[in-house]
């Protein structure tokens, strides 16, 4: 089990990175051939670095638009965070202090990351217009998301596993060992639902996380009248004209 | 929730009278909502609208095949991969959508009819949905998980019926947390549906006019030069000043590219007055051209980037042979969008440049200036130097206010800085009047609700679509008529002003109720009768 479980993390983190890594490399490498910021928008650089901090952090479009799915996305994503920062412990050696400093944090995060989960999923099944729009593939992203922090919870709070064996696992793994890991369901459906994730990242709407950044309505700089955009395919039709 | 039978007459309550019948049976407007609650679902509420398919010779006429091709689910498939290459909007928002449901409260179209496919989130999915068949794993092993679909004829006529009934007033990338604008995906299925041969017939007849003589309108220079003359003898007999509206004058200073409707259709018309006044009362020569008479792009609305761009060079030509220093747009929306922001990339009228052909106009134009400016900018600009003289109280018997036009508020800007686009005309409407009112601030400025006529939908089979559309509009507007008694809403759109002049009478209001802001300036401007 435990050297499934290492060839099942190996080719995870192999899909995720690699399958991301693509991603932005095609989103990259497409010109955005017109200037089509949604305006009001920055008419500076730093303005557009602000204007992107303020969406990816605080979500701050969301906020304008729908209170509920705003607190309740927020709250699920900021839980999420903490949630992996305090997962880092499993990965370092010795822990950083700042690490060390959120594991109580991360640990109430949990809850927070579930009851999150558990509203947009209520507004999903609840909303007619949410509900005519969710795919089957939408609940089962928010049924794999909140199996992990269930299973997650669970290990924390009713059936302990041996966390020392699984940070023990972990540290191997990046050195290509394999050390033993525990033989625990609830660390099993936990793990194996993590590595889904991962595998579906690149081929799944959680591609709006790198999405975001190359949003053009949100990070072109307001300014067509002082500079000429102009992709290459496009400027091969000016050799005609 | 609104009940669709309600008779028109009822709709308003506040004018029962004032309501003119429709002009076909079926065409209602739907009843103001009490409060702005979202309509419930109406499954297939508009799958009867059917705009026009092009006829061969009008898809023809601009290099579209003229009818569905042989083989066109492959075409379209084929088409739709060419453009996620070509434009990262598209790549990326086909991607980044996680179904929020942010949108789909936002569109005017839902609120107006209720079907769910005019919710943005569900009219970007009728493409997405093929998007994920051909491009990506799980649509292609699991179609049924992701909301997968075939290339068909059924999703064909969907995307034709629904893509017919998005005004790409971007109103939806405003409070998409990823800044997916509905826009470009419609823009993207149009040229797909152009590329195969399934035109919409309104907007492919204008783009030949366009290509042909010159205006969406297809007025010849005769024509134009007629109907200047009558405004010069008109603005004459009415004020004393020989204001001159010259055309294809060699050498002024100011080339004036406006919307073909304000040569001939009302309100429109007034603003062209006020535009020839203001500059007559600064001294600026000018001129319009017979060439690039028409500022509308309706390139834009299919999506086309050639078409677009053989469209504005007509301005750049015009520009080049009368050896103006100045471009200036008139009071159009989706133009001032083309013009702002897509200008100096399609014919290098802007400024910047470090080509050839685009280093070739700008030398010629005057840097002092932006270009291209919108007229709001060029009379504000005038009015801060001191330059313009007004009568206020010309225009008493208005109570005014300004009804943003989607793609100046959230596809350009004017001015120094963001959000000039909202201040400028209201600053110029405060300096021309002295009864101004703001619409609630849900519909205003960058939330502003399209006049639910744009985006190449302006079409007499629309109209039921179009009058539904204009109801969250309609609603913010009926609130001030009550409290504050307002009677004139200004706006810098001429299919704003079109639509709004065939809607109003739907929900009880005069048609006259709408016009531009250039038309309270020529209302209020003081001219120097001996000049």
């Amino acid at each position: 089990m435990s050297l499934l479980f290492a060839l099942l993390f190996y080719g995870a983190t192999l899909i995720l990175v690699g399958g991301v890594a693509y991603r932005i490399y095609e989103y990259a490498r497409t010109p955005a051939p017109l200037k089509i910021p949604t305006t009001p928008a920055p008419t500076t650089t730093g303005g557009v670095a602000l204007r992107m901090f303020r969406e990816v952090v605080f979500f701050e479009s969301l906020f304008k638009s729908n209170l509920w799915i705003w607190a309740l996305g927020w709250l699920f994503h900021g839980a999420l965070a903490l949630v992996l920062l305090r997962h880092l412990r499993y990965f370092t050696e010795p822990v950083n202090f700042i690490i060390a400093f959120i594991q109580p944090f991360g640990m109430y995060a949990g809850f927070a990351m579930a009851a999150g989960l558990a509203g947009l999923w209520a507004r999903r099944l609840l909303v007619e217009r949410i509900r005519y729009i969710s795919t089957p593939s939408d609940h089962l992203m928010l049924a794999l998301l909140l199996g992990i922090a269930i299973t997650g919870l669970a290990m924390k709070f009713l059936m302990h596993t041996d966390v020392v064996a699984v940070k023990s696992f972990f540290l191997g793994l990046m050195v290509f060992e394999i050390n033993p890991l525990p033989a625990h369901p609830g660390l099993y459906l936990h793990l194996g639902m993590v590595a889904l994730l991962m595998i579906v990242f690149p081929v799944s709407k959680l591609l709006h996380a790198p999405g975001v950044f190359f949003s053009p309505t949100r990070n072109q700089v307001d300014n067509p009248r002082e500079t000429r955009h102009l992709a290459p395919w496009a400027a091969k039709f000016e050799a005609k004209n | 929730m609104a009940d669709e039978n309600t008779p028109v007459a009822a709709a308003p309550a506040a004018k029962p009278a004032a309501a003119k019948p429709p002009e076909k049976a079926k065409v209602v407007a739907p009843t103001y909502r009490e409060f702005p609650t979202i309509p419930a679902l109406k499954l297939d509420a508009m799958v009867e609208s059917n705009p026009y398919v092009a006829a061969a010779g009008h898809n023809e006429a601009i290099g579209f095949p003229g009818t569905l091709v042989d083989g066109w689910e492959q075409k379209a498939v084929a088409k739709m991969g060419e453009l996620l290459g070509k434009y990262r909007s598209l790549r990326v928002y086909m991607d980044a959508c996680v179904h929020c449901g942010a949108c789909t409260d936002k569109c005017h179209y839902f609120i107006g009819t209720g079907d769910p496919k005019n919710m943005p989130v569900a009219r970007q999915d009728l493409m997405r949905s093929v998007y994920r068949r051909y491009f990506t794993l799980p649509g292609k092993l699991f179609p049924k998980l992701v909301g997968a679909r075939d290339m068909s004829k059924d999703v064909l006529d969907d995307w034709f019926r629904y893509y017919n009934q998005c005004s790409e007033c971007r109103r939806c990338s405003v409070f998409c947390p990823y800044g997916i604008d509905t826009a470009e995906v419609t823009m993207a299925a149009k040229e797909i549906m152009h590329s195969v041969g399934h035109g919409h017939k309104y907007v492919n007849e204008i783009i030949g006019k366009v290509h042909k003589i010159g205006n969406n309108l297809g007025l010849p220079g005769p024509a134009l030069e007629n109907t200047l003359e009558g405004l010069e003898e008109d603005v004459l007999e009415d004020t004393g000043a020989a204001v001159k509206y010259p055309l294809d004058m060699q050498g002024a200073e100011v080339l004036l590219v406006t919307p073909s409707a304000d040569f001939f259709a009302e309100p429109h018309v007034d603003s062209l007055i006020g535009y020839g006044k203001v500059f007559h009362a600064a001294g600026i020569s000018w001129t319009l051209s017979s060439k690039a008479s028409e500022a509308g792009n309706f390139g834009m609305f299919i999506g086309n980037y050639e078409q677009m761009q053989k469209i504005a060079m007509r301005v750049r030509e015009a520009a080049l042979e009368l050896g103006v220093k100045r471009i200036v747009v008139g009071e159009c929306g989706h133009a001032w969008r083309v013009a702002y922001a897509f200008w100096n990339t399609l014919t290098g009228i802007g400024a910047g440049a470090n080509d050839p052909f685009a280093i070739q106009l700008q030398k010629q134009l005057d840097p002092n200036y932006k270009q291209p400016s919108h007229i709001c900018e060029v009379t504000w600009d005038l009015i801060q130097a001191g330059r313009l003289k007004f009568n206020k109280e010309a225009n008493d018997h208005r109570i005014v206010t300004f009804h943003d036009s989607c793609n100046v508020a959230r596809g350009s800007r004017m001015g120094e800085y963001a959000g000039g686009q909202f201040d400028i005309p209201r600053n110029i409407i405060r300096a021309v009047a002295n009864h101004y009112v703001d619409m609630s601030e849900a519909t205003t400025r960058e939330k502003t609700f399209c006049c639910g006529g744009g985006g190449g939908l302006l079409t007499d089979e629309l109209l039921d679509l179009r009058v539904k559309g204009a109801l969250p509009r309609m609603e913010a507007l009926n609130e001030i008529v009550q409290d504050k008694g307002v009677n004139f809403m200004a706006t810098i759109c001429a299919i704003c002003k079109a639509q709004f002049t065939k809607v109003l009478p739907y929900y009880g209001f005069k048609m006259s109720m709408v016009g531009g802001v250039h038309q309270l300036v020529s209302t209020a401007i003081v001219l120097n009768s001996e000049q």
